[in-house]
């Protein structure tokens, strides 16, 4: 009901400030984005806060730990498994009797095009252009992490789902968090699913939303030319109304359906690029490793190249975030784990393939400025960031990166940023809308509300300019981590025993290809 | 070894005149006829969350629609008609799903309709022939 007060409380200044027009002062854009920079900076402190005396975020600790832990708990089983697991999807193991249910692979693709998105396009400019090329490398180490946090928390989800007498199903960490403590006995399991529904419904308004919203007003009025962000967000919040209020799917499955093809063709454009810059391979990894123990003069050095390294990795595969184990939930299997063990693919897919790829082609091509004298990064002081050739940042940097030598790639990105904003909104308007439910409960009513909130945070989200809602957004994805990662830890001896088991059956042939 | 054939429907007025002439064909030859309706489908294709979450409760659907309103009607007119007929529904790509019924079933010919009419529904039926004449791993008949 707050959330509902705030939100009319804002349209009326919005509006207000809309018709004042040319006598106000500020335009209709800056007072949305000071609102709501106002409105979320305790909660983004709170979550940023750095270990005392260090510039160092608890929170990508805590990711990276978690990851670490998981990883070393489960023997690396991202790497023992990846066979197995690419056999999955390729549907060696499903019954032919199952066809017509939800394979592998279908989830696998769903859970991908919500978050192969911008976190693989502008949120990877940003890592580098703060961090330096050194943040790959811990991105990718990150990614790599990942798959055992993801690993974990899908297994969970498919182990713990709801199942309804229609045939449905609802899962995610909400769910195991309270059945899973329920059933070994651990108090607070449906406090802490409580918390996560509601850092969820967060979530999906800020990176699942508004960073989706603000980097893809930034992208078309960058090739358009510059026009006020709520027009951006008033069109795109008429679409996504029209998907999800209006029920008219055929927008959301043609989107599904070329968004997989978009990610191949921007794929193979960076490989392209990557191939015609051949001759600077031996110095773009000399940068990348240099950069990631090193800094080469970029603010908060080698640590501050591991921070935006980390950071964008878990904002972009959100391994450890929760949001896709409720998407891996619903896939048909008598065995939890599989879906497990397709679910390592996605940070290797999205972090390892995808983002190495968009860093890749910004070293390669040359975007940052290097001091010929010392060979350190020249620092724009304004904004705190690398200087870039045309002095860009986000999705603008990655845009400048492609065009360099495609002159005509910036207007294909525009499709597909548009695109990618547009199916990762979709997959986490879904998200969004199963923790509020598990909180507020089914029902037409509530839905709706939900609904048309998050149609008015793509306004925002588009109006608002880079800074706070990159902030907001990041915020709020970590926000689920802490509590999810929480759950994770008291569960994983479940997802261990689940391993073992399935692990021995399959060598000993109980466990048997159909194919 | 029970003389058996299969005979693709898909509930069309072609598919209808491949299970006739199924049925004519196993009376001379004292088979006995199985009829199977394929439903398009590749594990493949991309879904919305929201269609992953549905998916067990549209399928439920589906084969339940297929079961009453194409097989059971089918089913009773072939009743009186002296040759044993059973069904079978399944998912998958409907030319190699056809011919794995047949594997199964240990079936001698497989007959399944065509017609060069222009709709796209009987254009993709017509293919599915094509396709089947192809790699059908017995004789197959295509009835005009």
């Amino acid at each position: 009901m707050k959330i509902r007060m705030e939100t009319r409380a804002a349209c009326g200044a919005a509006v207000a400030t809309l018709f004042a027009g040319a006598a106000q002062a500020q335009s209709m854009d800056e007072t949305i984005n000071t609102m709501f920079a106002s409105a979320t900076g305790w909660f983004v402190n709170f979550i940023f806060a750095p270990f005392p005396g260090t510039s160092f975020p608890w929170i990508v600790a805590w990711l990276v730990t978690a990851a670490s832990i998981f990883t070393l708990y489960f023997g690396f089983i991202q790497f023992r498994v990846i066979r197995h697991s690419i056999q999955l999807v390729k549907g060696d193991y499903s019954d032919p009797n199952d066809a017509g249910e939800v394979s592998h692979f279908q989830a696998l693709a769903t859970a991908l095009s919500g978050t192969v998105g911008l976190g693989n396009i502008a949120g990877v400019a940003v890592a580098i252009s703060i961090g330096g090329p050194g943040a790959t490398f811990w991105m990718i180490l990150a990614g790599l992490l990942g798959m055992a946090s993801k690993f974990t928390e899908c297994t969970l989800g498919v182990k713990y789902r709801n199942e309804y007498p229609d045939g449905t199903v609802s899962g995610g960490p909400m769910y195991y968090i309270t059945k899973g403590f329920a059933e070994r006995g651990v108090p607070g399991g449906k406090f802490l699913a409580a918390l996560f529904a509601i850092f969820c419904i967060l979530g999906s308004f800020g990176g699942g939303n508004m960073f989706q919203a603000n980097q893809a007003h930034a992208q078309l009025s960058g090739v358009l030319g510059d026009y006020p962000g709520w027009i951006t967000g008033v069109i795109f919040a008429f679409i996504v109304f029209v998907v999800i209020v209006g029920g008219i799917k055929s927008i959301a499955q043609v989107t599904e359906k070329i968004v997989p093809l978009m990610a191949i063709l921007y794929c193979g454009t960076a490989l392209i690029i990557i191939l015609m810059n051949i001759g600077n391979i031996g110095w773009a990894f000399g940068q990348i490793f240099a950069g990631a123990f090193t800094g080469l003069g970029i603010a908060g050095g080698a640590v501050g190249a591991l921070i935006q390294g980390f950071k964008r990795a878990a904002f972009s595969n959100e391994a450890g975030v929760g949001s896709a184990a409720i998407a891996h939930s619903a896939v048909r299997t008598k065995e939890p784990i599989t879906e497990g063990f397709v679910s390592l693919l996605e940070p290797f897919i999205d972090t390892v393939v995808i983002c190495t790829m968009t860093a890749l082609v910004i070293i390669f091509t040359q975007q940052l400025v290097v001091d010929p004298e010392t060979g350190l990064y020249v620092m724009n002081e304004a904004t705190g960031r690398i200087a870039t050739v045309g002095d860009t940042s986000g999705v603008g940097l990655t845009s400048a990166a492609f065009g360099s030598t495609f002159a005509f790639f910036p207007y294909i990105l525009v499709v597909a940023v548009v695109l990618f904003a547009f199916s990762t909104m979709i997959s986490w308007s879904y998200y969004g809308l199963k923790a509020w439910t598990y909180l507020f409960g089914e029902g037409k009513t509530q839905e709706l509300v939900f609904k048309l909130l998050f149609c008015f945070f793509v306004i925002v989200g588009a109006a608002a300019s880079l800074g706070p809602v990159i902030d907001f957004s990041d915020a709020a994805i970590f926000a689920m981590a802490v509590v999810n990662i929480i759950g994770l830890y008291f569960l994983m001896p479940v997802v261990k025993r689940e391993v073992e088991s399935y692990l021995s059956r399959l060598k000993s042939g109980e466990i048997k290809k159909f194919v | 070894m029970a003389n058996i054939f299969v005979a693709a429907y898909d509930g069309s007025p072609s598919g209808r005149r491949a299970v006739d002439y199924a049925i004519t064909q196993a009376k001379a030859a004292k088979a006995s006829v199985v009829v199977a309706h394929v439903l398009e489908w590749s594990p493949y294709s991309f879904l919305t969350p929201q269609e992953i979450e549905e998916r067990h409760k549209r399928r439920g659907q589906e084969l339940s629609r297929a079961e009453t309103a194409v097989i059971a009607p089918l089913m009773k007119d072939l009743a009186e008609g002296g040759v044993s007929v059973s069904s079978e529904i399944k998912y998958g790509h409907v030319a190699e799903t056809i011919c794995e019924i047949a594997t199964q079933k240990g079936a001698s010919q497989i007959f399944i309709g065509r017609t060069g009419q222009s709709t796209v529904v009987e254009r993709l039926f017509g293919s599915v022939a094509g396709t089947l004449a192809q790699i059908a791993p017995v004789p197959c008949t295509i009835v005009p």
